[in-house]
């Protein structure tokens, strides 16, 4: 049984993940603060239920998922916002990584120099929520699949699909971002 | 499944189609030794394996923000005060200094 006293040290560590995840979810810097506030607060509250040794950030994350979902997940959610289009495997790979560039840089380093910060949240942000906070909480916060099914409360056949429609979804956006700044011929 | 065959008969299409399970170490080892042998031998699929795992790595750095401070400050009182709510409710907590 974990002690409330060490609370806030043991939990000081997540605030900035906690917080990155906030903005991709609530796509506002208010709300992100709020849900994080939150978060921390009913994490305090349960903390003397939590087991200590076990996986805090995970236990973490699902009290910020499940806030999220409960208070500030957006109601009115239209079919294409929970709906997503194929997307070609490895859609990024097959447009730009095929080659090295005149400066001898590899294809990777080529094709992912362009990017700002801001266009990778923003694609990232443009995915519908249910493959967004999937693919947030494999490839930005490194958590397995299973550990993903316990935080979202799905099954892991669930994340596996939402996880590699929603990378697939991310790659398109981030290639359009090239696109539309004229780095990338469409295609 | 033969182990005497040619275990490069495992084509391009099954491997790229496995990328992000074999990235995401979520394939049995039988399969892993399999995708890895390929690899091996098959620069393609490498250069492709590479420029996912690149990709991973971008979008896990550059998804980073700062806290603000206010934050910070913020969920501290709010604990704090939470912490005082209890400690006057509850009886005396043990170590609690007030």
């Amino acid at each position: 049984m974990a002690d409330q006293e060490t609370f806030a040290e043991d939990t000081a560590g997540f605030m900035a993940s906690l917080y990155t995840a906030a903005l991709r979810m609530t796509r506002n810097p208010s709300d992100a603060q709020d849900l994080v506030q939150e978060t921390y607060l009913k994490a305090y509250r349960g903390y003397g239920s939590f087991e200590a040794g076990t996986n805090l950030k995970a236990w973490l994350y699902r009290i910020l998922t499940n806030t999220f979902i409960n208070s500030y997940r957006s109601r009115a959610r239209r079919p294409e916002e929970t709906e997503l289009d194929d997307v070609e495997e490895l859609y990024l790979f097959r447009r730009m990584g095929s080659r090295d560039d005149a400066m001898g840089r590899s294809a990777e380093e080529e094709a992912l120099a362009w990017v700002t910060d801001d266009e990778v949240k923003a694609a990232l942000e443009s995915l519908p929520e249910n493959f967004r906070m999937t693919v947030l909480l494999a490839d930005v916060e490194g958590f397995s699949y299973k550990e993903i099914a316990e935080i979202m409360d799905v099954p892991i056949g669930t994340v596996m699909s939402r996880l590699h429609r929603g990378r697939r979804a991310l790659e398109k956006a981030l290639h359009d971002f090239g696109v539309a700044r004229g780095l990338v011929a469409a295609r | 499944m033969n182990d005497e065959k040619d275990d490069t008969n495992i084509d391009c299409r099954e491997v790229l189609h496995r990328v992000y399970h074999f990235l995401d170490g979520e394939m049995t080892p039988e399969r892993r030794d399999e995708i890895a042998r390929h690899l091996d031998r098959c620069a393609p699929c490498l250069r492709a394996f590479g420029f996912e795992t690149e990709l991973r790595r971008l979008i896990a750095n550059r998804c980073r923000d700062q806290v603000p401070e206010e934050l910070r400050t913020r969920i501290a009182a709010a604990i704090d005060h939470e912490h005082r709510q209890r400690s006057k409710t509850g009886g005396i907590a043990k170590g609690a200094e007030l």
